[in-house]
């Protein structure tokens, strides 16, 4: 099926965005653990009849054989093909003709299910989604057919793309031996090369209770999805540990790097860098709120110290983005972007750009200034539950790197307990400290 | 680039609430001063969404100043009354308040979306961007420079390329067949007194439309729709029209020569108006042909039996002056003829046939079944509001749509199809080298040579 969300760093965006409600009631998620090891989640929002049926496993790219890159994504493509009961595609017919929309999506760290579907056919796709967790059938001619449509899919959204094709060197040169820097849907020459027994290997090693988290949002209560949770996903056995979700965490080695890439196809310059951050799971924890607030000072809208210094008043760029991405199972990243403006070059809009990072972490983050950011965060929180759809994906791509349920809700808080100290050192360790890459997109000549 | 516009992407994407459409109760609402809106009230969380829109849009602007809507509703929100650009966004942000302006082809449009608590600054920012842009050199010449960075970046884009020369091809000598966007040259040309007289010209009451979502009652609403749009102008002083449009039945392939591992495909011919009897009709051929995502037969056909494409899909655009059938696909260079071959045999088909009973079931229990899903968010609602009341549907609309889904039946789909759909009227862009390619005998799965030259 259609990928959206192949990338982490967009998934991480929606997560974070999400995942950050207003009240001390938050989203007011409600979890528990069936007896397979299937951990099962309710975001209850009783606006209207529909739900937003998810399920999400802790297996992604990064979580591939060595050799057999895009199997994880590859194998979600297959995923739709059929089970006994459900053979020949036959599933998204079943759902569409029940009003469903349904799709799935893969990153380093997971791989997810969904449905969106009125709360009275909640049980038929819960049905479907637990039959196909271990009934998969692979016709091999379609899975030959399917490999085409993913390196179709490779086509689109990296060759076509020279963005892409540099961000996926950006991020192979900066990750060295961590998976991160596999791309998700793979590198060409091992897609060609994954066959039907790969996908196999696959799904039996990671699909499976133990490796699944079931969240429902919207016209739902956990009352009400224990009963139907148990009836479909109750009784599938658990197959063996959970996945351990080993990743390289030695960093130690790594070096600043530089990617530059030169394409007919460019006309504008663009220049990002990606620095290696802590994440809620590796590096300094307690780095994350902080990042999260400096993100907002730096970076969020145009009133942020970087719009202000470089679009605004410098003029060098047109075009600031700043990002963090901190729901990972292993290190997370902190990203800024930026587009020259008309006239100037890539050295002088990053020497701009650096000359205003070493004044903000010199003295540039006033005790106001995280005040003002965490105030604006948390007013903006109570957006997050106009979406009873969206919850789902909020609290999944949380809970699915390991953050637990309460945590998640006490999100508010933990900004809330930031000091602007905290926010300082932290933003020194990463912008600093911490291995960074740094690519830079140019047009070339001829083109 | 991804990093720079991932958050716009993520929350058009996600803050996708759930919404019954029968659970949506709508009313219109009448301002003390005489302005109207409808209104679904909803007080579950304390969050309002306001939408509207001025008819008459970017197909308006002169041929010299191209990209006079899009850039003057840029810069609405940078600086009004006494507040400079900083100021204003500074008003905005502390609050959470969102709140934008944009214009398409036939209207402007905007919105915004604040807690209750800040809706009453909310509101009075909102005027003061309509009624008192400042228009200030540094945001202005900010935003065309913006505007000019964001037209270079696009210009190689393959799919930006296929849907501008197709709409070039397909609308000819009309507005709609220029780049809406503008040009380097024309985008420079605009000057503080364009952008002053554009908002003299096209905001006033006499082409509003406005729909509110959330939490505030009719009274609530019915003030402050006095308070934003009160002090426009009556009428709007228009200095063009909007002509007619004949779309093109020449049935012509453009091919647009690019190195590119794989080639767009963008399909255009004339379609119906949102205003024509057929419409519903034409939804449900739409969903079966290519609209219907996996359920298609575009998907079928191109995706499922032959994996020629990721992905491929038909849709049925509807402006003001005309209307249009598409279809896009991207594909590999070598299979690119082979892909236009099997779409247009599709065209062919349908053509011919209309649609089977079972297709045609399957289409109404999804289009009727997903209509609650369409309502996701505050914001999504609002929007289809004031699309009901620009396309006239009544207050009723929301319950009665189903029904003209289900009135469709199976004569009409084949009475539709064979007027509707015209095999040798399309006119075809291709983006790549999908034309070169075949002209090579016997095309292997290697890339064509020319790719490596340039």
């Amino acid at each position: 099926m259609i990928s959206h969300l192949f990338q982490r760093v967009l998934l991480i965006a929606a997560a974070m965005l999400l995942a950050v409600p207003a009240s001390a009631e938050l989203y007011g998620a409600q979890g528990s653990m069936l007896a397979n090891g299937m951990q099962i989640v309710a975001v209850p929002n009783h606006r209207s009849p529909v739900v937003s049926h998810m399920v999400w496993y802790r297996a992604g790219a990064a979580d591939e054989p060595p050799g057999a890159s895009g199997i994880a994504h590859f194998l979600e493509h297959l995923m739709f093909k059929g089970t006994p009961k459900y053979p020949d595609g036959i599933m998204d017919e079943v759902v569409a003709r029940n009003g469903g929309d349904q799709n799935a999506f893969t990153s380093h760290d997971y791989t997810a299910y969904y449905q969106n579907i009125a709360v009275d056919r909640l049980a038929l796709v819960m049905e479907i989604e637990a039959d196909r967790m271990r009934n998969l059938i692979l016709d091999p001619k379609e899975v030959a057919t399917e490999r085409e449509v993913i390196i179709e899919e490779r086509r689109m959204r990296v060759s076509n793309q020279p963005a892409a094709i540099l961000d996926e060197r950006l991020d192979a040169a900066l990750w060295l031996t961590n998976r991160y820097g596999i791309p998700v849907l793979g590198w060409e020459q091992e897609m060609r090369g994954l066959s039907r027994e790969d996908a196999f290997a696959f799904y039996h090693r990671f699909y499976a209770p133990e490796n699944a988290i079931l969240v429902v949002s919207g016209d739902i209560t956990l009352e009400q999805l224990k009963p139907l949770a148990e009836k479909y996903y109750g009784s599938i056995p658990r197959v063996g540990e959970p996945n351990a979700r080993q990743r390289s965490a030695d960093l130690d080695a790594t070096a600043n790097v530089s990617v530059t890439y030169s394409d007919v196809r460019v006309r504008q310059p663009q220049w990002w860098r990606k620095w290696i951050a802590p994440s809620y799971n590796a590096g300094n924890k307690a780095d994350v709120y902080p990042l999260t607030i400096f993100d907002s000072i730096v970076g969020s809208g145009s009133t942020s110290k970087l719009y202000r210094a470089l679009v605004i008043d410098r003029k060098v760029a047109a075009g600031v983005g700043v990002s963090y991405d901190s729901a990972a199972v292993s290190y997370g990243t902190f990203s800024i972007s930026m587009s020259p403006s008309p006239g100037v070059s890539i050295e002088q809009v990053q020497a701009a750009l650096e000359e205003e990072l070493a004044k903000i972490l010199k003295d540039g983050i006033s005790d106001a200034d995280v005040a003002r950011a965490k105030e604006r965060i948390l007013a903006g929180l109570v957006f997050a539950k106009d979406s009873s759809l969206g919850a789902a994906q909020g609290v999944g791509g949380m809970l699915v790197v390991g953050v637990p349920l309460e945590e998640i809700e006490d999100l508010p808080e933990r900004l809330r307990a930031v000091t602007a100290d905290q926010v300082r050192s932290a933003a020194r360790k990463v912008i600093v400290q911490s291995a960074s890459g740094t690519a830079i997109l140019l047009p070339k000549a001829g083109g | 680039m991804k990093t720079l516009f991932a958050a716009t992407a993520i929350l058009a994407t996600v803050l996708t609430a759930s919404y019954d459409a029968q659970a949506v109760t709508v009313e219109e609402v009448t301002s003390p001063g005489g302005i109207k809106a409808y209104l679904a009230q909803d007080h579950t969380n304390p969050i309002i969404g306001l939408s509207f829109l001025l008819q008459g849009g970017a197909a308006l602007d002169p041929d010299a100043k191209l990209g006079l809507s899009g850039m003057a509703t840029a810069l609405l929100d940078e600086g009004a009354g006494d507040k400079d650009s900083l100021a204003f966004h500074s008003e905005l942000e502390d609050r959470a308040i969102s709140l934008g302006f944009s214009a398409d082809r036939d209207a402007v449009l905007g919105s915004v979306s604040t807690t209750t608590q800040a809706s009453s600054v909310a509101f009075e920012m909102l005027n003061l961007a309509m009624t008192q842009p400042r228009f200030d050199s540094e945001p202005t010449e900010r935003v065309r420079r913006q505007i000019q960075v964001r037209l270079k970046s696009e210009s190689e884009n393959p799919n930006r390329i296929a849907s501008r020369t197709l709409m070039a091809a397909l609308f000819a000598g009309h507005p709609y067949g220029r780049l809406e966007s503008g040009t380097p040259e024309t985008v420079a040309a605009i000057t503080t007194d364009d952008l002053k007289q554009w908002v003299k010209t096209r905001l006033a009451k006499d082409r509003l439309i406005v729909a509110a979502v959330g939490d505030i009652t009719p009274a609530q609403l019915g003030q402050a729709l006095d308070k934003i749009f009160g002090n426009l102008p009556a009428t709007t002083k228009l200095v063009a029209t909007l002509p007619a449009a004949s779309v093109s039945r020449k049935g012509q392939e453009i091919n647009v020569e690019k190195a590119l591992p794989q080639s767009i495909i963008s399909i255009g011919q004339p379609g119906i108006k949102r205003s024509d009897p057929d419409w519903y009709v034409a939804q449900v051929l739409d969903y079966s042909f290519g609209g219907g995502s996996f359920a298609s037969r575009l998907m079928d056909e191109v995706r499922e039996k032959r994996g020629l494409a990721y992905s491929v899909s038909s849709s049925m655009q509807a402006f003001d002056a005309a209307g249009l059938v598409m279809v896009g696909v991207g594909t590999r260079n070598d299979q690119a003829q082979q892909s236009l071959d099997v779409i247009r045999a599709e065209f062919k088909k349908i053509q011919k046939d209309g649609l089977t009973e079972a297709e045609l079931n399957d289409a109404k229990q999804y289009l009727t079944g997903a209509w609650p899903l369409r309502f996701s968010s505050t914001g999504r609602i609002a929007d289809t509001l004031v699309a009901v009341q620009k396309d006239k549907l009544g207050l009723d609309y929301l319950d009665k749509r189903n029904n003209y889904i289900n009135s469709v039946t199976l004569s009409d789909t084949k009475r539709v199809a064979a007027k509707l759909y015209q095999p040798d009227a399309l006119t075809v862009v291709v983006v790549g080298l999908g034309a070169k390619a075949n002209d090579a005998p016997a095309a292997t799965g290697k890339r064509p040579e020319r790719e490596r030259k340039s």
